[in-house]
This record gives C-alpha cells, structure tokens and sequence, in this order.
C-alpha cells in the first residue's frame, strides 16, 4: 500500500535541515546517515550522503534520476559472494 | 480484416477484446477507445467499418503508446533503475525478482529453468 499523499513523502526532517545550511552557504560536505527510507527530494541533488548499511556507510552521489527514491535502495545490506562450493568446481 | 498498429486483429473476437492483441492496450484502454470512437465494444473485428478502423487508428496514434514505443518505454524505466544504482536496478541486472519475492525457491518466472548445481561430495574417511 502506497503512502497517504495527504501527508506528502516522507524525508528526514534532520536530514532535510542539515541539507538546507550546506544549500544556503554553498556548501559541499558528506552529510553521514542512518535514515535510509528518506525520500531523496530535489534539493539532496549534487550531495553525497554516506548511507549506513548496518555494517558501514556507502557514499551515495545524489542524481537527478535518483529523486523519488529512497536513500536505503543505493546502499544494499547483503553481499552476495557466490554459493559455497562453486569456487572449488571452478578449480577443478 | 483489421491491421492496427501492425498487429492483426483477430476477426471473430468482440472489439473490446480484439483491441487487447495490441501491446499497450488492456481492456480499461480497449473500452475508453471503444467509447471515444462511439464503437458499440459487443460489435466484432471484423464487422467494423473502414471507417471506423480509421477512427480507432487515429485515437491510438495521437493518445496512446503501443507496440514498439511501449515496449521501448519499459526498457527504458528498467534501464534507469539500473544506471542509477538502485536496489531494484541491480535485481534486474541479476536476473532475480525485483519486488522483495522469496528467492531461495520459486521466483522461476525470472530466473529461467533450473540449472542444477552438482552437489557437494560426501566427505570421506575424516580422521
């Protein structure tokens, strides 16, 4: 089920302030976060975010493309390394 | 004999349904044509009128995306996914479901036939 377009996208009111002061003096900075299901709004475009992924944080370059997403799609939390056993065969 | 969009129509089939053989067009699409041509949607393909081909022919050409600029469309939105480096985009990269779907079993709509994987030999003999 989709969000209420009453109460608009959801973005991290933190986040959204802090991104406003580098906007206003200018400013290019890596704005550290934990807040992955925040909206990327149009004003995050042309910021890097480091994303937590639970282990460490992904720096995200914000595009244009990327409005409308959520920062947590552009830090994934599994690494797949292949299955166990494949490598030996490989070997073989 | 109806050719729309490229696609032939099949004769014996009610308008509404026969609309459907287009890619693009569903039955809610099929019906808003029918209604904006003034086609009753009951009447079958091949009763229809040149006149009335026409007509369909020109609503789909100026209001809808069909055939090739459909499919080309849904090329593009995936591939934009994947340049972005979104979750889903690097889903579709590796062939796996995009939706959050279980993939340990099932998911064999995306990930093609089954390719077994030898299984891992027994350990012999272990001191």
């Amino acid at each position: 089920m989709s969000r209420s377009l009453k109460k608009g996208p959801f973005v991290d009111s933190k986040l959204a302030k802090k991104v406003e002061v580098l906007n206003k003096a200018n400013k290019k900075q890596v704005i550290k976060t934990w807040s992955r299901s925040c909206t990327i709004i149009p004003e995050f475009v042309g910021h890097t975010f480091a994303v937590h992924n639970g282990n460490k944080f992904i720096p995200v370059y914000i595009q244009e493309a990327m409005v409308g997403h959520k920062l947590g799609e552009f830090a994934p939390t599994r690494i797949f390394r292949g299955h166990p056993g494949v490598k030996s065969e490989a070997a073989a | 004999m109806a050719r729309i969009a490229g696609v032939d129509l099949p004769k014996g089939k009610r308008s509404e349904i026969g609309l459907t053989y287009i890619y693009g067009i569903g039955r809610t699409t099929a019906l808003a044509i029918l209604e904006k041509a003034g086609i009753d949607k009951n009447k079958k393909i091949g009763a229809l009128t040149d006149d009335e081909v026409n007509k369909i022919r020109t609503i789909l050409q100026t209001d809808y995306k069909t055939e090739g600029a459909a499919r080309a469309e849904v090329q593009m939105n995936i591939k934009r996914l994947m340049d972005i480096g979104s979750y889903r985009g690097l889903r579709h990269r590796k062939g796996l479901p995009t939706r959050g779907q279980r993939s340990r079993t099932n998911s064999r709509t995306r990930k093609g036939k089954r390719k077994t994987v030898a299984g891992k030999k027994k350990a012999v003999a272990k001191k």
